[in-house]
């Protein structure tokens, strides 16, 4: 079957990914330093890089979002049940064998369902989780008398401990992620996609 | 045509910005460099006393020298018989007591534990010129020892054991030519020397404090701001502001820093969020007892020992006293991290006569109420002092012994070291019961820690709370500090996901170049 290049990663959504890449891995070393994990910027420098690499995740987050509804591209997101056995298999087997893909990358359809359903998973679930208690942990008020005070939070415990969980689920995401990039067509081929923004599939026309 | 347009609103941004960041170099002075001009202009006497023809003539006595003070402060004596420096008691609140007047008239210490009975010696701090027969304050004025606050010449001195009377051989007409407002020395003569020796008691009240370094305290150094006492202690008609608590029960008439320095003193926001919970003093003093010695710990369960019948002194290397027969065992500190406390400014007291509640684990004479979640409540550090001293186990009350007395046989501890006696004679005086029985109990006194502030390169660093090795805040654990605190469940069960996750992957990442290469083979082959 003929092979054809495609722009698989617009460019925003490259720029995105990588930033957003950046941006995650700063924020869970600050973030473990914080945890108390251990010592590297110093704890007032890590809380202060984290405050900001978190500012910046979110505006990004929210060009993101914005790019992904005015472009249509979130339907990309939308978990299907059907092929996930089959993609469950290759990984399990299939990848052993040299098999094929069990389902086709293409433009329209860049994901394969168990990547649907994780980054579904991330995108409403986790990253919402992350980023509202972190925003509840800047924004946190100590019990006080001033001000409203039914917005008073009575401990930071809660909010702490969510965002912990959060950053635990998005590392060992990240380390699962690091690893099946190099499940491509080749070792490198989806690493070449994700920063050239052209892929080789088939040309199924 | 919309070029031109895309030029004019460029270039209008610019001018803006030029604009915004010069102006931005005229700013406002900070609360700092304003109090550091208000500080730095020395204010002069407005009279030269010296120069007064009442203060020529010839005193015989320090009664006499009031009463040329009063021709012309004529209104003063009232004023300075009301305060608690002349009463030694104040009108307190205690939550469960009601309205009590408390003071060193009637407090129970766990130092020399109380002033009943002991005046005699005690009174070498009271603000009078002496003691009537019957151990009441004399209601004269002309008592009032003017002299002990407002001498500036530095050279009045009360005598020992002389009920507050000043010694002999004062050139009183020198002394009170010479007075001002009180410097640190008049102050500090009883407020650096409580419970019997310097530094005893506060740990940071103490006679380093008479001409400080930098590194002793940033306000007081002579090379710095150079502040007394009263710069921060503002009095108005001899009412002084701030108080000790341990008489002190109710939150009012204190002395702050935002006073001066605002509750938001740092540039950094997050910074002065703290504010809301953590005290100014629990970062910007380290440590306290910089230059000398203060007393952590006094059992006077091991008092009365004596050596050929007499009473004797052991000192350590440091020239600590570690035992004295009159006093017991103590244990000395320098260079002292803090312990910290919440406190929201009220406190409760055990008063004279109180019942120790049976199996408390240890009597606090001077609880200091609070909590992370009583909205009133700071994190503020304190010098703990802990005594074995003696009570009645079958009254459960403690004992006011009688220590001082000026000859042996009169049944004073200090003398005669008999402690059923001294207990006998001590409880009679401030008219409680006595069973006959003495037992030595462990009690606690909580001592704020608020002089000696350091200077900023010194303060307390983020990372010395927010820790989880030895942390600052170690002993506060009712609410969750970042860095120190963690679920023990979510830290592991993160680190196993981790893991698992790792070697899922390496496994994965093994098989799959172990049957490429099978592969390989097989093609080849």
């Amino acid at each position: 079957m003929a092979k054809i290049l495609v722009e698989i990663y617009k460019p925003f959504e490259r720029f995105w990914h990588w930033m957003q890449a950046l941006l995650i891995f700063f924020l869970a070393f600050t973030g473990f330093e914080i945890h108390g994990f251990y010592t590297f910027f110093g704890f007032e420098n890590a809380v202060d890089y984290h405050n900001i690499a978190a500012y910046m995740l979110i505006i990004l987050i929210l060009f993101a979002i914005f790019w992904h509804f005015a472009t249509g591209e979130w339907k990309q997101y939308i978990p299907t049940l059907s092929n996930i056995k089959a993609q469950l298999d290759y990984y399990l087997f299939g990848i052993f064998k040299n098999a094929p893909h069990p389902t086709k990358k293409t433009a329209l359809s860049k994901l394969n369902p168990l990547q649907k359903l994780t980054y579904f998973g991330l995108k409403i679930l986790v990253i919402p989780v992350v980023v509202t208690t972190g925003l509840l942990y800047m924004f946190y008020r100590y019990p006080t008398k001033y001000g409203v005070r039914s917005l008073n939070i009575d401990s930071l415990e809660t909010i702490a401990i969510l965002h912990t969980i959060g950053a635990f689920l998005l590392l060992a995401f990240i380390i699962a992620h690091l690893y099946l990039i190099t499940t491509g067509d080749t070792v490198s081929s989806n690493l070449k996609a994700m920063l050239t923004g052209k892929e080789e599939i088939d040309d199924d026309e | 045509m919309k070029k031109i347009l895309a030029f004019v609103v460029v270039a209008s941004i610019i001018v803006a910005i030029i604009i915004g960041s010069l102006s931005s170099l005229d700013y406002e002075p900070t609360t700092l460099m304003k109090l550091k001009e208000k500080y730095s202009k020395k204010q002069k006497p407005k009279v030269d006393h010296s120069k007064f023809k009442e203060l020529q003539a010839k005193f015989e006595s320090a009664q006499e020298v009031t009463k040329a003070c009063e021709t012309c402060h004529n209104l003063t004596s009232a004023e300075v018989m009301e305060s608690s420096h002349w009463n030694w008691e104040r009108e307190e609140y205690i939550q469960g007591k009601g309205i009590v007047y408390l003071g060193k008239k009637n407090a129970i210490n766990n130092f020399c534990i109380g002033t009943k009975g002991n005046e005699q010696s005690c009174a070498k701090c009271h603000i009078g010129l002496g003691y009537d027969e019957q151990g009441n304050i004399y209601t004269d004025s002309t008592n009032i020892d003017c002299l002990v606050c407002h001498d500036n010449s530095e050279t009045y001195s009360k005598a020992a054991e002389k009920a507050g009377a000043p010694v002999e051989d004062l050139d009183l007409n020198l002394i009170a030519q010479s007075v001002g407002k009180p410097l640190r020395s008049n102050c500090g003569v009883c407020h650096f020397y409580g419970g019997g020796g310097n530094n005893v008691k506060h740990g940071h009240l103490e006679s380093a404090m008479n001409e400080p370094t930098k590194e002793i305290d940033m306000h007081m150094a002579a090379e710095g701001m150079n502040l007394q006492c009263v710069d921060c202690h503002l009095t108005e008609h001899h009412e002084i502001s701030g108080k000790l608590y341990s008489f002190a029960s109710s939150c009012t008439n204190r002395n702050t820093c935002d006073q001066c320095h605002t509750n938001a003193p740092h540039e950094k926001d997050l910074i002065n969020k703290h504010t809301l919970k953590v005290s100014c003093e629990a970062c910007h003093i380290p440590i306290y007892a910089k230059e000398n010695y203060t007393k952590l710990y006094w059992d006077w369960s091991s008092a009365g020992k004596l050596k050929n019948g007499k009473p004797y002194v052991e000192t350590d290397s440091a020239g600590n006293q570690t035992y004295l027969s009159i006093k017991g065992n103590f244990v000395w500190g320098k260079k002292l991290k803090p312990d910290y406390v919440w406190f929201n400014g009220t406190a409760s007291h055990y008063l004279l006569g109180d019942t120790i509640e049976e199996g408390a684990e240890d009597l606090v004479l001077n609880q200091l109420n609070g909590s992370y979640k009583d909205l009133e409540s700071k994190i503020v550090p304190v010098k703990i002092h802990i005594a074995k001293q003696p009570y009645d186990p079958v009254n459960k009350v403690l004992i006011q012994p009688r220590l001082y007395a000026e000859k042996e046989g009169e049944g004073a501890f200090w003398k005669d070291f008999d402690w059923q006696i001294a207990s006998k004679l001590g409880m009679e005086d401030v008219g409680l019961p006595f069973s006959g029985k003495i037992d030595f109990i462990e009690t606690k006194m909580f001592w704020l820690v608020n002089h000696m502030v350091s200077s900023k390169e010194e303060t307390v660093q983020c990372n010395e709370c927010h820790t989880r090795n030895d942390s600052r805040l170690a002993g506060l654990r009712d609410f969750y500090i970042p860095g120190r605190d963690y679920s023990r469940l979510v830290d592991t069960a993160g680190s196993w996901l981790l893991l698992l996750t790792f070697l899922g992957v390496a496994g994965h990442g093994a098989l799959r170049i172990i049957n490429s290469r099978k592969n390989k083979e097989v093609k080849n082959g």
